[in-house]
């Protein structure tokens, strides 16, 4: 995890984490024997059972949101964190267990090697079998293409949760990080193409979720489809926040 | 025997109940102040019903009834939105509020370290002179992290 000019760069990675006891010591063990010199931050979002303990007693930096945010809100209070501590790259990675801990740094290296601010982990872009069918697999590429014209880039995968960013982004997403529906990953990566940052993805494998299976019912499809495209339009018509100062470095 | 007195009494007892909820700091101004301008706005109405049948007029409204069943609807529809804005800019500082705290409590659990996290990021900084120095908690790697904050 050296960049160009083989300096070492400070990684912190993220794992939003919501009564996740079950599946976060696999992950934090998993993060820790295969990566060496990242930080871990696991953001507890107003957990009751032991996700707080866990996170403390593998010895990683734990913030513990006094209850529930959302994603979103999880994950602002972990770009602050990054900020405030002077990391220079994240990794957000979900604690369900979904994402591959060795593909972390595979998304820390594109930022470098594709000169991108965000780089997003794609399930779609032919890397594993990771298959979701029918109308939400519409739904998401109807999505996918509109957001693919915003960013000016080919993506694939837009709601991934699984994403690297570098410290304009960090000082961008700390102060505007939406706590929306979808806020979390559609409208940030509208914020993001809108400050003009460069969003790129990578493609990853998924494993299956831990619990539950997505549905397929074309009803919640439709939903989902009409709440992204709500959630975009208001993203692309909203004012933007004034530039915090990384981002015009 | 006519409905006009009874309305205005109505208005002004609302009128006297917002004004104590406001002496009693109960109730903000910024919310009072619609109520209250309705409540004259009735008192006129009550005591110039004449005012109403020609304000029928003008809109083109047939019956002044509905007319004041329509104003009455969208009054009602602007307080809620009013309401609705207030609740997200109360939950968007509450948002702000918890994760302040869950950085406080980052800072608090790294300045009382148990043997366990002793190695927990941002505890690395100038610890072992200035922690033992110092008698305050923790101020020494609480100003260490916060020079490499600011710096980036």
């Amino acid at each position: 995890m050296n960049d160009v000019s083989g300096e070492r760069k400070r990684v912190l990675v993220i794992v939003p984490a919501w009564n996740e006891e079950q599946a976060l010591p696999g992950v934090l063990d998993e993060l820790a024997s295969r990566l060496h010199g990242v930080d871990v931050l696991v953001v507890s979002d107003g957990s009751t059972d032991r996700t707080a303990d866990v996170a403390r007693s593998r010895g990683v930096a734990l913030l513990n949101l006094p209850f529930n945010l959302g994603v979103g809100g999880a994950m602002r209070a972990g770009y602050r964190f990054a900020r405030r501590e002077g990391y220079d790259v994240t990794v957000q990675v979900d604690a369900d267990g979904q994402h591959s801990s060795a593909d972390v740094s595979l998304l820390v290296d594109a930022l470098d090697e594709q000169d991108a601010d965000v780089v997003l982990g794609a399930r779609f872009a032919g890397v594993g079998n990771y298959e979701t069918r029918g109308p939400r697999r519409w739904a998401m590429s109807v999505l996918s293409r509109v957001l693919s014209r915003i960013a000016g880039t080919r993506l694939t995968d837009t709601t991934s949760g699984f994403r690297a960013s570098n410290s304009r982004a960090i000082a961008l997403f700390a102060s505007d990080y939406p706590a929306e529906y979808l806020g979390d990953t559609i409208e940030s990566l509208v914020i993001a193409s809108r400050s003009g940052l460069r969003v790129r993805q990578v493609g990853v494998g998924m494993r299956p979720r831990a619990g539950g299976t997505p549905s397929h019912s074309p009803v919640k499809a439709a939903v989902f489809l009409g709440r992204a495209m709500l959630a975009l339009l208001i993203a692309l018509t909203r004012p933007l926040a004034a530039a915090p100062e990384g981002v015009q470095r | 025997m006519s409905g006009y007195p009874f309305a205005v009494g109505i208005c002004v007892v609302l009128v006297v109940f917002l004004v104590v909820l406001m002496r009693t700091r109960r109730l903000r101004e910024k919310y009072a102040i619609l109520w209250i301008v309705v409540g004259i706005g009735v008192v006129v109405f009550a005591a110039f019903p004449r005012a109403v049948e020609w304000l029928t007029h003008v809109v083109g409204v047939q019956t002044p009834s509905n007319l004041l069943f329509a104003i009455a609807l969208l009054v009602l529809l602007l307080v809620c939105i009013q309401l609705s804005t207030e609740l997200t800019e109360l939950e968007e500082e509450t948002r702000t509020l918890a994760e302040e705290i869950a950085l406080l409590r980052y800072d608090l659990e790294s300045a009382r370290p148990r043997q366990d996290d002793a190695d927990a990021p941002g505890f690395d900084r100038d610890a072992g002179g200035e922690a033992g120095r110092e008698s305050s908690i923790g101020s020494g790697p609480d100003r260490g992290r916060q020079s490499g904050g600011s710096g980036n």
